[in-house]
């Protein structure tokens, strides 16, 4: 019971930690995203008062820490009546606030693309919808893209924080590790090098890609 | 006096140049004409040594200018140069601009190095500049005020490296003038240009830039007027 | 829904709040300051030539982003133990958060010396500047500017991270006061919605008091 060696089991007990990081990571980039688009192209092409109002509600989720609107949401959800597990709460949450940066990301892309390259593109006869998917969108992804992957790997590291409402996530489960084993520095380590070799070659790609598209 | 002697200068496996021997005496105006890549800024470079080189001496009133024991902060208060692309610091007003080495270089009280400033200032005609930050001139008076920050050093040389290519056509005299002027004052010039005109009028020797060596050089009247070498004829034909 | 809301303990408490609030300010200056010296290190060891201290900075800057910001406090507070090393929590939070922040900030400060063109430099030294007076007057002004957007936001971010302090059981920072009294009474949405705000004003009149000085600074 008190083995303070830390053993295989408590490894494949971190990976499994990992498993919900990374699903944890989906959801919030799946919701983020999808959440996101819409915004950003509705904050992208209705300018005026509505896209500044947006604006302003999103920003509000850039401006307060993150593990408080945890902390909140996880506190709301009763009181709204909802049943709903601190792994849900935790995925509509980390959506939420990948979506506000999110939103940005494609409305600075999507206005990124020239007005006389979608104005050649209209005169040559394209509808509004071919211009969007053929010139809009081609461009803005590629504009958006390395932001977009700094903001999947952000959202995945800010994962670790809803250990705090008791998913047991990579961070959470190291933790748990380390109290049985009292070897910190060793499980950190691996906790550490796991979030490493899932973030460091995402993020080198992302460099790589936006290295390859500035030389164009 | 300039003395340049059998200058050598690679980058990688490109010599650029290729044995280079010249001499700019006291108040003497050298212009250098020469293809594009010839080697023009290099040896510009090189004669304050901004570039180090592979071989040879470059001499400037009797000091060895990359010998090792140059203080070569020291030497190159003595010697301006006037880029092709605008270097305004673009951090600082116009004056503090033409201040600012009198200043932390030369050890100048603030009074002075102002006084120094303005008065280089009228001298290129940007008298009503002084508080202007670059970004607010056009490149002719950009060029104007980084001569005058080159002359607030009190120069006993200066080099200009085509400072006129990179203007508008129409702000090209103004530039031009500004340094007739200061030939006229006895200013020792070194000028690499494609100004022809200029050339002819201006200096007291033309030296024709090829391939890294100087190929002909003398008084304008033969290099330009009547080039003894067919490289030379080729070239003033091809910028006429 | 028969939750009935219950805001004036929490108004109450509004003094020691306000004082975690400075707690919070103090810790994220702190450690953006410590991480701008350590981010300028950083950046010029990774362009200097001594090839140890390329190295060491690269891993200090791939680590610090590439793992989470409370896997490194958690590494401060649990980790350095291992060591003799033992951070009391305030101590661990503002660490970690340095530690963060010059690995990102490197980065912002190698991009700002790429953007400044090389002519500028030799335009100083062609004045007779020796290489670091050409460096401290004519580099860093310009590199301060462009660099000035990015670290203050850098700060912000640092203010969202000392709740972070939470995790490490700092109770004197703004979510470190909130819990105290939120686990005395149970109101916890209320306690942390007022907290939420006072962040929320604090982000922003940090922006806000960016821009002016900007304003001030900045005159080209
Ligand atoms: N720092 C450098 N590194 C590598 N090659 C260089 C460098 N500076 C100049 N060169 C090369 O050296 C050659 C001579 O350059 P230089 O600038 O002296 O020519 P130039 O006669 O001034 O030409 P231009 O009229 O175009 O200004 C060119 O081929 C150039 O590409
Ligand atoms: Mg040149």
């Amino acid at each position: 019971m008190f083995n303070a060696s830390v053993s295989f089991h408590d490894v494949l007990f971190m990976l499994r930690g990992a498993g919900v990081t990374l699903l944890l990571t989906f959801w919030a980039v799946v919701g983020g995203t999808t959440l996101g688009v819409l915004f950003g192209l509705l904050r992208a092409s209705a300018p005026g008062w509505p896209s500044f109002a947006l604006g302003a509600v999103l920003d509000v989720f850039r401006s307060v820490p993150l593990l408080i609107q945890i902390i909140l949401v996880n506190a709301f959800a009763p009181i709204l009546g909802f049943d709903v597990s601190a792994f849900t709460i935790a995925c509509i949450v980390l959506a939420v606030y990948g979506a506000a940066y999110c939103t940005e990301i494609v409305r600075a892309s999507v206005l990124a693309v020239p007005q006389p390259t979608r104005r050649a593109a209209r005169s040559l006869g394209l509808t509004w919808a071919d211009d969007l998917t053929a010139i809009v969108f081609p461009i803005a992804l590629r504009v958006g893209l390395p932001g977009w992957i700094g903001l999947a790997l952000g959202l995945m590291k800010d994962s670790a924080l809803v250990l705090w409402i008791g998913v047991i996530e990579l961070l959470r489960s190291s933790q748990i590790v380390v109290t049985r084993t009292q070897q910190p520095l060793l499980v950190l380590g691996i906790a550490g090098a796991i979030y490493f070799l899932i973030s460091f070659p995402i993020a080198r790609a992302g460099a790589w890609f936006e290295r390859r598209w500035q030389d164009q | 006096m300039i003395e340049i002697e059998d200058v050598h200068k690679s980058f990688g496996a490109l010599e650029v140049l290729k044995g280079v021997s010249m001499t700019v005496a006291r108040g003497e105006v050298v212009s250098v004409i020469g293809g594009s890549g010839s080697g023009k800024s290099t040896l510009l470079m090189c004669i304050n040594g901004l570039e180090p080189i592979d071989a040879g001496r470059v001499v400037v009133d009797g000091v060895d200018v990359h010998a090792r024991a140059t203080d070569i902060n020291r030497l190159r208060r003595r010697i301006g140069i006037v880029f092709q692309q605008w270097n305004a610091f673009p951090h600082l007003t116009v004056l503090e601009n033409v201040m600012l080495a009198p200043r932390k270089v030369l050890g100048k009280s603030r009074a002075e190095a102002e006084a120094i400033a303005t008065d280089r200032l009228s001298h290129v005609g940007l008298k009503d500049k002084l508080v202007a930050y670059p970004s607010r001139l056009s490149g002719g008076q950009q060029q104007r005020m980084a001569i005058a920050r080159a002359l607030a050093m009190s120069p006993d040389y200066m080099l200009f490296d085509e400072v006129t290519s990179a203007l508008d056509p129409q702000l090209v005299g103004e530039v031009l003038d500004t340094m007739r002027m200061l030939s006229s004052e006895g200013m020792t010039m070194v000028v690499v240009t494609h100004e022809m005109r200029f050339a002819r009028d201006v200096s007291d020797r033309v030296a024709f830039f090829h391939r890294g060596r100087i190929h002909e050089i003398g008084p304008p009247e033969q290099v330009i007027g009547n080039p003894q070498r067919p490289e030379t004829a080729d070239f003033l034909k091809s910028v006429r | 829904m028969n939750y009935s809301f219950h805001w004036r303990p929490v108004f109450q408490v509004m003094p020691e709040m306000l004082a975690g609030c400075l707690v919070t300010v103090e810790i994220a200056a702190l450690s953006t300051v410590i991480g701008v010296a350590i981010g300028v290190a950083l950046a010029l060891g990774r362009t200097g030539g001594n090839r140890a201290a390329a190295a060491f900075a690269l891993a200090w800057i791939e680590f610090g982003r590439n793992t989470p910001g409370l896997f490194q406090i958690y590494l401060v507070y649990f980790g350095l133990g291992s060591f003799g090393l033992h951070l009391n929590s305030y101590a661990a939070l503002t660490a970690g958060i340095a530690f963060n922040n010059a690995s990102y900030l490197a980065e912002t400060f190698r991009g700002g010396l790429r953007a400044i063109p090389s002519t500028q430099t030799r335009a100083a030294r062609s004045l007779g500047m020796s290489a670091p007076l050409a460096f401290r007057l004519i580099m860093l002004p310009q590199l301060f500017r462009i660099v000035y957007y990015p670290m203050v936001n850098q700060m912000i971010l640092s203010v969202l991270m000392t709740a972070l302090g939470l995790t490490v059981g700092l109770d004197t920072d703004l979510a470190g006061v909130t819990q105290h009294f939120n686990v005395l009474t149970y109101r916890t949405f209320e306690y942390f919605s007022v907290a939420a705000a006072l962040y929320y004003l604090i982000a922003k009149a940090m922006m806000l008091t960016s821009r002016v000085v900007a304003w001030r600074l900045f005159r080209y």
